[in-house]
């Protein structure tokens, strides 16, 4: 998931890949660096996600070489669209384009299977997300502080982690904003507890 | 020509099934595949059987396979796909070498394995361990055939995966040294030996450090429970009835006019 704050975005994601009943890796890093400030949440599948975030990746680099600038989200979360839409039928990848840029600002950007990409202050996505609707719902607002925004999402993927199978492992977090990328990580026996039932 | 995979003889083949026509199976590893990363580089491990259907086919196959001195990748999956795929980008990259004038990085070999295998849709069943090590380190990564990757500092592969993982996750602790790492590839080959029925015979281990390669083929052997006879015969073992000896000298043609 992917949430916009007065100053930048907050990101985090679950660590577990699997292969049918299989966790093939239970520390997978799902936030993936396409430019220095620009990051996106990876769901669906690993092979044609990590093949649709490096090819952005290469267009951003190429980009913003060319522009002299800092590529502005809207931009990365278009390419990623573009490879998304134009091929539909071969793709199943839900993709969160998050990042900073120096003329909006901090930005979301969800762009699902099917390829829609729609700006919104906060997006979820994989299959734990259908779990936590309801309590992203009732507990975003804008304005939220930096703290407020991490609490919302480690909150929100420990309970998506505890209902769904698909996820688990550890909280991967990445604060974007003007001043830079902070990463963190929450293990597994550290998270968010709520009810023991 | 039409480019990609020619499906002509499926339609043949499904006739053929059809009619009660007997198929060969193809030749898969059924295996237990692992690496894992010490403080001094890298260690792969594998086993060395391969199975055709319930038949072993080869009881002391190579599954670790060369792509560079610096870089090897162990394979699981079809054993002909796992063996051309990781020849070929050991071709490529023996070209990148002499035009880059370096040393090949592991990132590259990933690349290069990546691309093809996802470009095939993971019609092309490699499932690969690459380890190896260049100027940035010692790395270790996973590669499925549909062309994803992990970089981990253990994995397993193969149908004796959860065996050998079971070992790993039990046994790994970061800094390991040589002689640690190495027991805990062997162990965990073992368990995919002993516990998976498409793995079996053999271990080999192959050690990669920043100061060269150390291959162990057949690092542990099967105990030999049965060794098949010799199959030489004395002469008159079968009854020779007639002698008839005709010269060949003359029956060569030359293609090649002086």
């Amino acid at each position: 998931m992917a949430v916009e704050y007065n100053g930048g975005v907050v990101m985090a994601a679950d660590s577990r890949t699997t292969t049918g009943a299989y966790i093939a890796n239970r520390v997978a890093d799902k936030l993936t660096p396409i430019h220095e400030k620009i990051y996106v949440c990876r769901s669906g599948s690993a092979a044609d996600t990590q093949f649709i975030a490096e090819n952005v990746k290469y267009w951003l680099d190429m980009h913003g070489v060319t522009l002299g600038e800092l590529p502005l989200v809207k931009t990365a979360s278009s390419l990623i669209q573009r490879l998304c839409y134009y091929n539909k039928n071969n793709f199943m990848a839900g993709m969160i384009c998050a990042g900073w840029d120096p003329v909006d600002g901090g930005q979301v950007f969800s762009v699902p299977i099917g390829g829609v990409r729609v700006r919104q202050p906060f997006a979820v996505g994989g299959s734990g997300s259908t779990y936590i609707y309801g309590y992203c719902d009732a507990n975003y607002h804008e304005n939220m502080t930096l703290d407020e925004c991490l609490e919302f999402v480690q909150n929100a993927v420990a309970l998506a982690m505890a209902r769904d199978g698909s996820s688990g492992g550890v909280i991967r977090t990445t604060v974007i904003n003007e001043h830079g990328v902070e990463r963190n990580m929450i293990p597994g026996n550290a998270l968010p507890r709520f009810s023991e039932y | 020509m039409s480019a990609g995979f020619d499906f002509d003889n499926l339609i043949r083949n499904t006739l053929l099934e059809r009619s009660g026509y007997q198929m060969p199976g193809a030749l898969k590893t059924g295996t237990t595949i692992v690496g894992i990363v010490y403080n001094g580089g890298v260690v792969l491990g594998a086993d060395t059987r391969a199975t055709e259907g319930p038949i072993v086919a080869d009881k002391n196959c190579e599954k670790i396979h060369y792509i560079t001195d610096n870089i090897y990748c162990c394979g699981a999956g079809t054993a002909a796909d796992t063996e051309m795929t990781t020849a070929l980008i050991s071709s490529q990259l023996e070209l990148h070498r002499l035009a880059t004038g370096r040393q090949p990085r592991v990132i590259t070999a990933l690349t290069m394995l990546k691309k093809l295998l996802f470009k095939y849709q993971g019609h092309i069943s490699a499932a690969l361990i690459l380890g190896g090590v260049d100027h940035t380190g010692a790395h270790l990564y996973n590669i499925f055939p549909h062309g994803s990757t992990q970089k981990l500092p253990f994995v397993t592969m193969g149908s004796g995966s959860l065996a050998a993982m079971a070992v790993f996750e039990a046994g790994y602790k970061k800094d390991l040294s040589k002689e640690e790492a190495i027991t805990l590839v062997t162990n965990a080959i073992n368990a995919g030996i002993y516990n998976d029925l498409g793995s079996g015979s053999n271990v080999d281990v192959t050690v990669l450090t920043k100061d060269g390669t150390e291959v162990m083929r057949n690092h542990v052997v099967q105990e030999k429970l049965y060794v098949p006879p010799a199959y030489h015969f004395e002469r008159g073992t079968t009854a020779v009835l007639n002698e008839e000896v005709t010269p060949l000298t003359r029956a060569v043609a030359m293609d090649v006019d002086h």
